[in-house]
């Protein structure tokens, strides 16, 4: 039966290798969609070579597990809206972290009786866990190789980050649901949460020494998974990509680490290519909205919430297509803001064939990026420039920000958080300190809107209440073409 | 099979190729990104269904159970959603010009 080790080693291998290439092309925007698939092909690879692995019981079960948790995300994955793509990330990230942990936690627990027979005399270079068929000391298939101080200490490790991703990620996901009140903090809420932690690693550190047993396994996982709890509740939406980031590359060491446990290489390479690439993503994320991750973390998003939040006077002003329209048919300058609204309404070609007969009136038209325009960072330039916008007419915010006062017409589709005024003037609110897009120096401001509820971070935005602000209610789609067409009933 | 330094070796070189994989990337591909690493950790599945295999009594069945249940919502809920924005990124008329973008 070597050779079918042998064969599933294989597949183990070439499963990484996909992982590799396929996380390699997903990082070129050309070749992204093979990406997947690629990695999709090494993971079923892996997933069918585990089922004929030798010393494994339970078959039955695992395949209906496998059955019914493919089934269910695949099917909430498929039939969520994009927009509600963020939470469905956390959501499926906690799922991981969920599952590394209840592996630590039932190897832990299968070596409770084990490891005390056992403990003092293993060897440091006693194979982590070598599944008793594989080694010839073996033969019977109830005896329990005892875990080697390093498999215990990686194991526990495994457990505690894996923990946090789980019960952080779910938290991620209940508030970008909007299941939860934005921000949760009450006094002394660091000092807690500092405890906690060193609680469970004080237990995990016990575990780890060789004080195997159930109540303290279970006192473990308690607090690892509370302490993610009260990591992440303080923290505000508009950092939850970020958060969400971060409690990637979590899961991806937490993996590693079990995977090490289990004697598992393909899960060591995987996890741990994506514990450093989710966090250099991280860092790069946070960078891009200018803030560090300790910032994110435990700055003024906890911090804030005692004072008041700004008062908006004023109130939103309507204005209907027909006046918006001729507004920009006779402007000089207009600078396009879109956001995610607009991708959401895929209503960029519209937008595209609007701002392409108002370059033929001989208007000076331009759009305007911000760097985490619409909560996908960069997604906005892709879906530009495949609606045929060239490339001379898209602006990062550095460089259009100073051009605001000299425009005649900000038109802001979709765009909600990354124009909001309050970044600048609010220290109460949770965007404080945020760059953002000025367009409220623009002489006129029209905002394409759905509704008048607030945006991605829950916070009201003091541009729509602005004097210079007229507020064009509907989908971005349907908006686009009736400023076409009035446009160009204007020309006939 | 794996011992100490062996595991190290594999643990440094992974940690560097997810490194350099990452470091250039444009920022348009952040989320998308993420989400593709998300999908590929998904691989704890593999994991889990160790465990499961592995499982003697009830209550480890119990565990590794609940395990298998969310490596493979974490491996397909994360391929979906990944598929679905990368979709995004197909350009939906080849050939076109792009204006000034060289």
């Amino acid at each position: 039966m070597a050779w079918v080790q042998t064969l599933i080693d294989a597949c183990y291998f070439l499963a990484a290798l996909l992982f590799i290439l396929g996380l390699k092309r997903m990082s070129s925007p050309r070749t992204a969609r093979d990406g997947i698939v690629w990695a999709g092909f090494g993971m079923l690879l892996a997933v069918i070579a585990t089922l004929f692995l030798p010393d494994m019981e339970n078959r039955g079960l695992i395949i209906g597990a496998v059955l019914i948790g493919v089934a269910a995300a695949w099917w909430s994955g498929r039939r969520v809206a994009m927009t509600a793509m963020p939470q469905m990330v956390a959501l499926y990230n906690g799922m991981g972290g969920g599952a590394a942990a209840a592996i630590g936690a039932s190897e832990l627990i299968s070596h409770v009786g084990g490891l005390a027979v056992a403990n003092g005399v293993v060897a440091p270079n006693t194979y982590p866990l070598a599944p008793e068929s594989w080694s010839p000391l073996h033969g019977i298939a109830t005896v329990i190789a005892p875990l080697s101080p390093v498999a215990l200490a990686l194991g526990v490790l495994g457990a505690l980050i894996g923990s946090v991703s789980f019960s952080g990620s779910l938290i991620a996901f209940a508030k970008l649901q909007g299941w939860m009140d934005r921000r949760f903090v009450f006094p002394g809420q660091r000092v807690v949460n500092m405890l906690v932690l060193a609680a469970a690693v004080v237990v995990g550190v016990m575990i780890a020494t060789g004080h195997l047993s159930l109540p303290l396994i279970g006192a473990f996982f308690v607090l690892a998974l509370l302490f993610g709890l009260l990591m992440t509740l303080p923290i505000g939406g508009a950092d939850m990509p970020v958060v969400i980031s971060l409690y990637n590359a979590f899961t991806g060491l937490a993996v590693a680490f079990e995977g090490y446990v289990l004697n598992n290489e393909a899960m060591i390479i995987a996890g741990m290519v994506v514990g450093a690439a989710g966090t250099l993503l991280t860092q790069l994320m946070a960078k891009a909205m200018n803030r560090s991750l300790g910032n994110v973390l435990f700055g003024s998003f906890g911090a804030a919430s005692g004072a008041a939040a700004q008062e908006i006077g004023g109130s939103q002003k309507p204005i209907e297509a027909a006046d918006a329209a001729v507004m920009m048919a006779y402007a000089e300058r207009v600078v396009i803001v879109p956001g995610y609204g607009m991708a959401v309404a895929q209503a960029q070609h519209k937008v595209w064939e609007f701002a392409q007969l108002l370059l033929a009136r001989g208007v000076k038209v331009k759009f305007a990026i911000h760097p985490v325009a619409g909560r996908m960072p960069g997604h906005m330039n892709v879906l530009l420039a495949e609606a045929g916008v060239p490339y001379d007419l898209i602006v990062d915010m550095e460089d259009i920000n100073p051009e605001f006062p000299a425009t005649d017409v900000a038109l802001v589709i979709g765009a909600n958080d990354v124009v909001n005024p309050l970044a600048k003037t609010d220290p109460s609110s949770p965007i404080y300190g945020m760059p953002i897009l000025d367009v409220a120096d623009a002489k006129q401001v029209i905002v394409v809107k759905r509704g008048k509820g607030t945006g991605f971070a829950g916070i009201e935005n003091a541009l729509f209440y602005a004097d210079n602000a007229r507020m064009l209610y509907g989908d971005g789609q349907a908006a686009a073409g009736q400023l076409v067409s009035q446009i160009k009933a204007l020309d006939s | 099979m794996l011992d100490g330094f062996l595991a190290l070796y594999i643990f440094m070189l992974a940690a560097f190729t997810g490194y350099e994989i990452i470091a250039r990337v444009p920022v348009i591909l952040h989320t998308p990104l993420m989400s593709g690493s998300n999908f590929i950790h998904g691989i704890v599945l593999v994991g889990a269904m160790i465990a499961l295999g592995h499982a003697r009594t009830p209550f480890e069945m119990c565990i590794g159970f609940v395990g298998v249940l969310l490596g493979a919502g974490n491996a397909a809920g994360g391929y979906v959603v990944t598929e679905r924005m990368l979709e995004m990124f197909k350009t939906s008329k080849p050939g076109k010009d792009s204006g000034g973008a060289k």
